[in-house]
């Protein structure tokens, strides 16, 4: 087998001859055809975002280009101060944040565990967390919760924090496991020979060697958790002082109807950090996603 | 009230007790877990190597499998004794629960309705993402073209659904319309009449599976993409010198070394699509039979308070992933050369 090609290397010439650009029109028509149609509903949003309510509800947002142009921010301030997402956005980071180290440091122990240290059961256990990968989260709601309101974790930071841990250790032990498992041997050799113990290999050599996938792996947890409406709808219950976003903006979403203003501001301001998350680390969440992302 | 530490444009936007809270989450957390590694592998050092060797990996994966059990494998099981169960979980009933799933009228719509997501979200995000993946592979802004694909990924489908409901909105015929859709359709076709996407029962279905399809075909492109720059190109060329054309290379070659990437693919959007949730809740919260599987039981948990029934259709959900579970099972015990 040759080599995989590298991006530009398959290309091929489209556009040396005539013939090849006539052949190969119809390509790029559907290509940016799919791109804008994948990009305006976005664009749409945004542009809506910035107009005032009375333009919004009158005129569709391709309006805004033409003649006397008229933007405004009041939607942002609005919603920022009216309408909880100020709160909120805050609300969505003091969650998301803690709920992304855990799991790592957690399944980072693990995982070391599982790639190289030997003992009866290895091989069936870490298959059964492989199956523990798709079990759908919904099994869990009601018992989790039933035990959450015995120990008062309901509608809390701390609750949230560790279903988000737990709901994330499948994936992050796999994902984790695969990667270290995948170390060269000897690193581990010579580090023993000269009297290293496991705490010391771990925190010293794989540690520091794993940073890549753990950078994917919190990549991906973060953006699950920032993303996650239905765990924070049934763990937070409806207290607005914990709120994350996708929860306000759903509520929103029920009580303002057509408030397109508000809805509209409110939904980009969620979309702000996934999508600067997106542009300046695209590599690294891509990998997260490539790594086999099947969790529950 | 409690201490304010940011408050920009008016109201308190994070108290100091949250901050001390989320500071011990993510620096003491770490912390003592490395402590209690530490500690322990300190008292390991006074017992004997060999019962060292043995207790040691079980101490590394204790913190995992406390929470493992108590968060996943404990409230399986659970779910599935409380399926058998009345609402307030207080009387076994047997699999009334499961009768009742498979003979409501009701039940029945959101049944057929997780089937259309099942069906053509899955069709659609495979064929558009092994489209989009195949043809920018010959075009120079490839890099450009999947970055736009890609990015409803990054949002939430709070968002989409926010988004798309937008791009629904209709407006009766005559008025002007401020939702693309319809006046994109209307500037295109004279005669065409606007729709109330989300509210005509012959519509909505289609309406919601065009997000979830927005949203997950740059998923699959991504990871399609990735299987189709592995084929060697020597092996096309070679196809190409014989006089093949680019139909047969795609069909004949391209597709069947695709074939095991398409699977783990279709397989990601099948477990995802069953538990499809958010979109459907913002954009129609399940009204006007659009209603599917989790947001059913969401509803009977919280809603109507039956947890007999919330659990069952949980168990429902768990048994339908069960085959694609045993192939992941089986796929990574031969990868892995592990022997099960």
């Amino acid at each position: 087998m040759s080599k995989p090609r590298t991006a530009m290397a398959g290309k091929r010439t489209a556009g040396t001859s005539l013939l090849a650009v006539v052949t190969s029109g119809p390509l790029h028509i559907i290509l940016i055809a799919l791109s804008i149609i994948w990009l305006v509903p976005a664009v749409g949003l945004f542009i809506s975002s910035l107009r005032p309510q009375n333009l919004i509800t009158t005129t569709g947002w391709w309006n805004a280009f033409s003649t006397p142009f008229k933007f405004t921010l009041d939607n942002y301030v609005h919603v920022i101060t009216q309408a909880n997402m100020g709160h909120s956005f805050f609300n969505s980071l003091l969650i998301a944040i803690p709920a992304t180290v855990m799991p790592i440091m957690i399944a980072a122990f693990c995982a070391y565990a599982f790639a190289w240290m030997n003992f009866p059961g290895r091989n069936v256990i870490f298959l059964i967390i492989v199956g523990l990968l798709v079990v759908p989260l919904q099994m869990t709601l009601i018992p989790v919760l039933k035990m959450f309101n015995v120990l008062g974790l309901t509608g809390t930071f701390p609750g949230i924090w560790i279903a988000h841990t737990a709901y994330g250790l499948p994936f992050s032990i796999y994902l984790l496991r695969n990667f270290i498992g995948e170390l060269p041997g000897e690193m581990f050799e010579s580090a023993s020979l000269d009297g290293a113990t496991h705490a010391q290999i771990f925190f010293r050599l794989v540690l520091p060697t794993s940073v890549p996938a753990i950078a994917s792996l919190a990549i991906f947890q973060f953006m699950w958790v920032w993303n996650d409406l239905l765990i924070a709808l049934i763990y937070l219950g409806g207290n607005p002082q914990v709120a994350p976003m996708t929860v306000t903006i759903s509520n929103m979403v029920n009580s303002y109807g057509g408030g397109w203003q508000y809805l509209t501001s409110a939904a980009f301001i969620s979309m702000l950090l996934p999508l600067v998350v997106f542009f300046s680390l695209q590599k690294y969440f891509i990998r997260g996603i490539l790594a086999g992302s099947v969790k529950g | 009230m409690p201490l304010c530490l940011f408050r920009p444009l008016g109201g308190c936007h994070m108290s100091a007790a949250n901050i001390v809270w989320a500071l011990i989450a993510v620096i003491a957390v770490p912390l003592i877990l490395s402590g209690y590694l530490l500690l322990v592998e300190r008292g390991l050092l006074s017992i004997a190597p060999s019962r060292r060797n043995r207790i040691r990996p079980w101490i590394w994966l204790l913190p995992a499998f406390i929470l493992l059990i108590v968060f996943l494998v404990y409230p399986v099981l659970n779910t599935v004794v409380l399926s058998l169960m009345n609402a307030t979980s207080t009387k076994f009933v047997g699999l009334a629960n499961y009768g009742y799933i498979f003979t409501d009228n009701g039940m029945l719509i959101v049944l057929r309705n997780n089937l259309y997501w099942l069906v053509f979200f899955t069709l659609f995000t495979v064929v558009l993402g092994l489209l989009i993946a195949v043809l920018s592979d010959r075009v120079r802004y490839e890099s450009a073209v999947k970055a736009m694909i890609f990015l409803p990924m990054a949002v939430s489908f709070v968002a989409a659904g926010v988004i798309w409901k937008f791009m629904y909105q209709y407006q009766p015929s005559g008025a002007a319309q401020i939702g693309t859709i319809n006046a994109f359709l209307s500037a295109l076709f004279p005669s065409f009449q606007p729709q109330a996407w989300l509210f005509n029962k012959s519509e909505n279905n289609w309406a919601l599976i065009v997000v979830g399809i927005w949203m997950w075909t740059g998923f699959s492109m991504v990871i399609l993409s990735a299987g189709l720059k592995g084929i060697p190109e020597s092996l096309l060329e070679a196809a190409r010198m014989d006089g093949a054309n680019e139909f047969q290379i795609f069909f004949r070659i391209t597709m069947p070394l695709l074939s095991s990437t398409i699977t783990v693919v279709t397989t990601t959007l099948l477990i995802n699509v069953l538990k499809i949730f958010d979109v459907v809740y913002v954009m129609t919260n399940g009204s006007l039979d659009t209603e599917v599987i989790a947001n059913r039981m969401y509803k009977e948990m919280f809603n109507y308070q039956n947890f007999g029934r919330a659990s069952a259709i949980a168990v429902i959900l768990l048994i339908a992933i069960i085959p694609v579970m045993v192939l992941n099972i089986k796929r990574f015990g031969t990868q892995k050369g592990t022997n099960i």
